[in-house]
Formats: C-alpha cells, sequence, structure tokens
C-alpha cells in the first residue's frame, strides 16, 4: 500500500528500476496477496509494510541479505495476475522480469491456491530460464489438508520448487540456497515451456526470427513474438524504451507481423489473446491436477460462514459500522490517559529545559522562540497526536491483516459503483482516518486513472487523526454536556464521519458526471481467506511504520510552524500583535460564515498539521504569547464561550474541521501523486468551498429558527 | 444465461466471454475461460457486487460485468 517510509520515501523505486551494483540481482514476483512482501521482509530485514489485501506493493522496494558469505539485492516486483500488462504493476514487473535480466527470479506462490498461481508462473517462465518456484503458505496448505506433490511439481515445470512458510522463516534458508545455485550456474536451465495450438506456433516463427537478429535470445524472442501477435501495444512502447527496437520503424519486422496477422485472420483467429490465455491455463490445470491432492474438499468453509455473516444483508453494514465506530471509541477513550501524562511530561521538561538554556546565557531572542514556539508545538502535537496513532494505527493493521478489508470494499461497492467510482475507494479512505496523506499514497490500488484521480482528490472528506482530537473536543463541549460519555460522543463523531462519506460519494458523482466523465471500470476484487494476524508484529510494525512515520512528519512541519506562530504573536504593529491583525482582518469574512476570525487564521496557520487549529485559537483567545495547554474541558468551553461561541459556531467549526483544504503534507503527496498543479489546486478548492458553503447555509438557517 | 443470474449457492461452467478490452483481460488473467467452474457463493448487503469460487479462490465481480459472462447451470456433483 505504499504507506511506510519505504514504500513512499527513498527506499522504493517508482515505475522504474534501474540496479548499478555488482551483487547478483534476484527479483521477487508473485500474485497479490500471497505472502510476497512477508518474504521479502523476513529475507532482507527491511520493514516494507504487507497487507492481507491484494494489490499492496504498488512501488518496489530494494534490498540485500546475504547467503554463504555473499551479497545479494533483492526487488520486490509489484503483485500481478499475469504479465500481459493491463495495469501499470504488471508493466512494471513484465519489464524488470524481461529487460533487467536478473539473476534469478523467485515467482511466489500461493500453496493453497497453486492452480490460479500456475497461470502466472507459466508465464515467467516463458520469459526466463532462471526461475525459482518459492511455495508459500505452506503451513496454511497443510492445515487445509492440502498435499502437494513437489517433486512431481519441480519436474513438471523444470525448476526447483521450494516451500516455504515465511511467517516462520520456515523453508527460507533452503530458497536462499536454491537462489544462490540457480544465480551462479551457468547450467543452461531448461523448464517447460508452453506451446500453443499450430496456428498460433506456424505465426510465431514468422516473427520470432526478426526478433532473434535483433536481441539474439531465443527464448525473449519468442516471448515478444507472442506478445505481438497479441498486439501488446503497452509492449511496443517498452522495446523501444529498453532496447532502442522500434517496431513501427523496423521494416522486415513490421512487414513479418503484418503478415503473421494476416495468417491469423486467415485461420479465423481475431482474439489472440484469448488462445494464449486458454492455453496456459489449460496447462495450470493439467499441471496441477497432477500435483496436488486435496484431502479435505471443505477446506474453504470457514471463510464462507464468516463472509455469509459478514456480508449478510441485514448485518452485514450496521457490523461495519459498529467496527468502525468501536476503533474509533478505544481510540479516543485510551488515547486520554496516555495523552494527559505525556502532556504533563513534555511541558514538564520545560522549566528545566530554560535552566539549561540559561545556563548557557542564551540570549532571550533566541530562547523565546526556540521554547514557547517551537519546543511547546512540538510538545503539543506529539502529546495530542501519538497516543491515538499508537492505538488506531495497530487496530487498523489487525484489520488489514486478518483480511477484513476487501470485505469491507465488498460491502460498500455499491455505494461507489452508483457514484461511478470503485469499491476500493473505501479502502483508501479508511486509510485516510489515519492519514489523508497515506490515503491518497494508498490511492495507487486503484487501477483505472480517472477512477484514482477522484479518490484522491476526495480523500480529503474523511477527517484524519490530525482532526479528530479537534472534532472530538467540539463534540464533548458542545453536544452532550460536560459529564461526557465515551459511547455518545463516539457515536457522534461516527454521524460526523458518515457525512464525511457521504460528501465523498456525492462529490465523486458530481466529478465523474462532470471533469472526469466516464464508466466505471470492471472492479474485481480477490477476498483473501482469513488469516490470524500476528499481533506482536502488527504492533511492533504499524508503530514503527506508520506511528513514527506519521509522527515524524508532523513534527517537522509544527516546528517551523510554532516558530512562525510564535512571531505572529509576538511581533507588534502599534498595539496590537501580527496575530491580532490578522484576526481582525478575517473576521468579517469568518462571521459571515458562522465562524470568527480566530477561528479561520487557525484554520489557515493550521495548514502545516491541523492538530494545532486548537490550540492557535486558544492561544488567540487568551491573547497570550505561547500555545497553552489546557487541562479541563470545562474550562475551555468556558473560554470559549465568553468569546462568543454557541452552538451555531460550533456545528460551524466542526462542519469546517471536516470540510477544509488538505493539510501540507497531503497537498504535497497530491502534487507528487498526480503530477498536477491543477488537481492539486483542485483537490484544495474543492473541500475549501464546500465547507465554506455548508458553513454559511447553517449560519442562514440559524437565522431564520 | 449470465453469470450474474446464477444463483446463491448455485454452480456454473463458463461457456463465452462477452467482455472486451480491460475487462475481458482481467476475466483472463483470473483464469475464466470457457469450461471455467463457478459456484456463486454469496452477495453484497446491496445485491451488487456478488462473490464467485473460481478456481480456488473467492473473487467479487459486479453484477455489470457478471452478466458478460456466459454460463449453464451445473449439478453439484460434477463441481469437484
Amino acid at each position: 500500500m505504499g504507506l511506510t517510509a519505504s514504500g513512499t520515501g527513498f527506499k522504493s523505486v517508482d515505475k522504474k528500476i534501474h540496479i548499478t551494483h555488482s551483487n547478483k540481482v534476484i527479483a521477487l514476483a508473485g500474485n497479490p496477496n500471497v505472502g510476497k512482501s512477508t518474504v521479502f521482509n523476513e529475507l532482507t530485514g527491511l520493514n516494507q509494510h504487507t497487507g492481507n489485501w491484494p494489490g499492496k506493493t504498488v512501488s518496489n522496494a530494494e534490498g540485500t541479505y546475504s547467503y554463504g558469505n555473499e551479497e545479494f539485492t533483492l526487488i520486490d516486483l509489484p503483485g500481478t495476475y499475469s504479465l500481459l500488462a493491463s495495469s501499470v504493476e504488471e508493466e512494471v514487473a513484465r519489464d524488470f522480469i524481461c529487460f533487467e535480466n536478473p539473476d534469478t527470479t523467485i515467482i511466489v506462490a500461493d500453496a493453497t491456491n497453486l492452480e490460479r498461481n500456475l497461470n502466472l508462473i507459466l508465464q515467467i517462465m516463458e520469459l526466463t530460464d532462471h526461475a525459482i518456484l518459492c511455495l508459500n503458505l505452506l503451513d496454511e496448505a497443510k492445515k487445509k489438508k492440502i498435499d502437494i506433490d513437489f517433486r512431481k511439481l519441480s519436474y513438471s515445470l523444470g525448476i526447483f520448487v521450494v516451500g516455504t512458510s515465511a511467517r516462520s522463516h520456515q523453508g527460507l534458508d533452503e530458497l536462499m540456497e536454491k537462489t544462490k545455485i540457480v544465480s551462479h550456474t551457468e547450467l543452461e536451465f531448461k523448464p517447460f515451456e508452453v506451446s500453443y495450438s499450430e496456428v498460433i506456433e506456424t505465426a510465431l516463427s514468422m516473427i520470432q526470427p526478426e526478433i532473434e537478429n535483433l536481441i539474439h535470445d531465443p527464448k525473449k524472442s519468442r516471448w515478444i513474438s507472442l506478445q505481438l501477435l497479441d498486439r501488446n501495444t503497452s509492449l511496443s512502447k517498452s522495446l523501444c524504451d529498453h532496447l532502442q527496437i522500434d517496431i513501427l520503424e523496423n521494416k522486415s519486422l513490421k512487414v513479418a507481423t503484418q503478415e503473421a496477422h494476416r495468417y491469423l485472420r486467415e485461420q479465423g483467429i481475431t482474439e489472440v489473446s484469448d488462445y494464449i490465455v486458454s492455453t496456459i491455463v489449460k496447462e495450470s490445470e493439467r499441471i496441477y491436477k497432477n500435483c496436488v491432492t486435496i484431502h479435505d474438499e471443505k477446506y474453504n468453509e470457514k471463510t464462507e460462514k464468516v463472509d455469509h455473516f459478514i456480508t449478510s444483508k441485514w448485518f452485514g453494514i450496521p457490523l461495519m459500522l459498529l467496527l468502525l465506530g468501536g476503533i474509533f471509541w478505544l481510540t479516543i477513550v485510551g488515547s486520554n490517559y496516555p495523552s494527559a501524562l505525556l502532556s504533563d511530561l513534555l511541558f514538564g521538561i520545560q522549566p528545566y529545559l530554560v535552566d539549561f538554556l540559561n545556563w548557557f546565557h542564551t540570549p532571550s531572542w533566541i530562547l523565546d522562540p526556540l521554547v514557547y514556539g517551537v519546543y511547546q508545538t512540538l510538545a503539543w502535537v506529539v502529546s495530542v497526536m501519538l497516543p491515538p496513532m499508537a492505538i488506531f494505527f495497530p487496530l487498523f493493521t489487525l484489520l488489514e491483516d486478518s483480511g477484513f478489508l476487501p470485505r469491507i470494499a465488498f460491502n460498500m461497492d455499491h455505494l461507489f459503483q452508483k457514484a461511478s467510482c470503485h469499491g476500493k475507494q473505501s479502502l483508501t479512505m479508511c486509510m485516510g482516518f489515519g492519514c489523508n496523506a497515506c490515503g491518497v499514497v494508498g490511492c495507487r490500488i486503484i487501477d483505472s486513472p480517472r477512477e484514482r484521480l477522484i479518490a484522491i482528490i476526495t480523500n480529503n472528506f474523511v477527517p484524519c487523526n490530525g482532526r479528530f482530537p479537534t472534532l472530538i473536543a467540539i463534540i464533548t463541549m458542545f453536544f452532550i454536556g460536560m459529564h461526557s460519555n465515551p459511547l455518545i460522543s463516539s457515536f457522534i463523531l461516527t454521524m460526523v464521519i458518515l457525512l464525511g462519506i457521504v460528501m465523498t460519494l456525492i462529490v465523486s458523482k458530481v466529478l465523474s458526471k462532470t471533469v472526469l466523465k466516464g464508466y466505471p471500470s470492471s472492479f474485481v476484487l480477490e477476498l483473501p481467506p482469513y488469516r490470524r494476524p500476528q499481533i506482536g508484529k502488527v504492533i511492533v510494525r504499524s508503530i514503527f511504520d506508520r506511528t513514527i512515520f506519521v509522527l515524524g512528519r508532523a513534527m517537522m512541519v509544527a516546528a517551523p510552524a510554532g516558530l512562525l506562530i510564535w512571531m505572529l504573536a509576538n511581533i507588534h504593529v502599534g498595539s496590537l500583535s501580527l496575530l491580532a491583525h490578522l484576526t481582525s482582518f478575517f473576521d468579517p469574512f469568518a462571521r459571515f460564515i458562522g465562524l470568527d476570525g480566530v477561528i479561520l487564521m487557525a484554520f489557515i496557520l493550521g495548514f502545516p498539521a491541523n492538530e494545532i487549529v486548537m490550540p492557535i485559537i486558544i492561544m488567540s483567545y487568551l491573547a497570550t504569547n505561547t500555545l497553552v495547554e489546557f487541562d479541563s474541558l470545562f474550562a475551555l468551553k468556558d473560554l470559549l464561550v465568553s468569546h462568543g461561541w454557541t452552538i451555531v459556531t460550533s456545528l460551524c467549526a466542526l462542519v469546517f474541521t471536516l470540510f477544509h483544504f488538505p493539510c501540507g503534507t497531503t497537498c504535497l503527496t497530491i502534487k507528487k501523486e498526480t503530477g498536477s498543479f491543477k488537481w492539486t489546486i483542485i483537490s484544495i478548492l474543492l473541500p475549501t468551498f464546500i465547507g465554506i458553503l455548508l458553513c454559511f447555509l447553517i449560519k442562514m438557517v440559524s437565522t431564520f429558527i | 444465461m449470465s453469470l450474474n443470474e446464477l444463483q446463491l449457492g448455485e454452480y456454473g461452467v463458463v461457456k463465452a466471454i462477452h467482455a472486451t478490452d480491460k475487462v475481458r483481460r482481467r476475466f483472463l488473467d483470473l483464469g475464466i475461460v470457457p469450461n471455467t467452474k463457478v459456484k456463486c457463493l454469496y452477495r453484497s448487503p446491496f445485491k451488487d457486487p456478488t462473490a464467485y469460487f473460481i478456481r480456488g479462490t473467492t473473487i467479487a465481480l459486479r453484477n455489470e460485468d457478471a452478466s458478460l459472462i456466459e454460463i449453464t447451470r451445473m449439478e453439484e456433483s460434477s463441481w469437484a
């Protein structure tokens, strides 16, 4: 899902992968959701995120491992069902195996579902002789009483077959051993080769010599010829990029291709891909039946039973809402105490920090902005953000690992279909609850560019962790009285979130009817079997991969923001601070939409990180020079009410928290993901406009009541 | 009949695929070719999409897409 430092940061290799080192290069290929990333992690120790739902790795991670005094470079290719390149991921995987010539390609396959996996295995074996089959999830296969004859399979395929249970590190030593052998050997391997019908073979032989003249590799020539028969246009482009072969320019190749096509037409074959795929599928079926015995035909019943319940008409949706509400409840209740503890600790350190700096005779023009600007803002952000994230992300990762998320997409797809977008958007929205920037990156799982763009633009409509504290504080203060009952407050919060979801659907629909016209693309979603998540690993991984990652980024934007806010509050023009000037500048417009100048300015200054919106509001009302921490919501409510907050103000603030421009990090991410300035601007303007409009309507309605 | 007409718990065999371009490719990738056996497992709460058991995997398809797959009904006894 590319949610992590390794997925989004310097470790990821987007689209094109170039290898410069002298290590043996090993490619890791396989269907989605077969534990490929687990194999990768176990081998390299590099923490790349894995999840129990298809299509996780969309950019490629690279890592190294050593075995027998030798270093190997491992490239984790995107999970794909085939190499026929109907999506970017398939193109990346295909181009790497075809043109970058890895020394060995490890094909990771699901031992519980070998038949479907064989499809890709046979396709990869058409491309390279240096392949190894890694049959992963062997422990699960054993539990399901699936008996695989390794010797027969290895013999049928003509490559090494290694059984692994990567989660418990079983079989990986043998995998590394075999990888070493295959990547070193000069021996000619002769793996099984799919033969096609006579007509297709004849047509192939018309093109193949021409390609062989150009690349001198019989195996690849055969494969490229096959793709040319299939009029694979994306391959033509890759040929041009990687081998400088322009099919349209090379006359004899062009003629040969045209003749082969004419021959096929004469023989009555129009859809070549059907013949190719059918042949491969039939071969897969044959090999599978030869090598696999299932002793327990009803092994899938458990998952089916659970799914019947989870997707049922009456329980499906309420169950999901309950679960979502439950997660929020746990997050809210669970983070109260650690938040207070953290803030006591961090603000408790502050006097010592001041003493320490004074001891160095630090001049006050450095000390003040540093401590009261930068440090206090950081302390606030950390104590408000860290506990909820440390609870939310592990919970979310548990859902992800258990395989529950694809069921959410399954249950919700109909609504998204109505809005002419993709069911997987519900998953990127779920991710947005954690962090919108993460959600935007996650949109890569959606194949169609049109639907991906819609998902990116609307991701900000679900509130992220940074906005939850503000939402919760306002809800607790103004909507449920002071004897706060976490159950009621999470109910209201769930309602607010539903508003965000409804708005997402409406906006998606409007976008796809106007600027992003088009039909919904096909929705094919694999529902993997449920897997017991490894709770320990989930906690460690989600804390390190997501929590620390997001927190680090938030701190990076909060520190300069803290400095800026301090300066605005402390630099005076006339008798008023810059902050006060700005506030009175925004005030007329803000009041027009039911807010006030302070609130609006807080949102603008909160652009780097939404967490600091509430502290800025408090700071401005108190006219203090620094961010202030309030330990009691009672006192806070009194302060807000004394500055004219009514139920309408709080409602408008609630709505504006939900609908306004995305934070700085998210904007940067949108720019990076869409590569377009225009769509970034639209992603900023659209939610802001909706927020202003809704607030204005609330204000209007309230004046008439 | 087409795949979306299959009732819950019923079995079928693929006869032909009437989809084109990318959708057709996707089907082929999943091993949905003539003579492939399918079982209709369950529908989403909104009745669309529907989950099918195809070649050892549970795959969800929108009814609109499933209508492009022509099948004939099959007895449970011919499943294995």
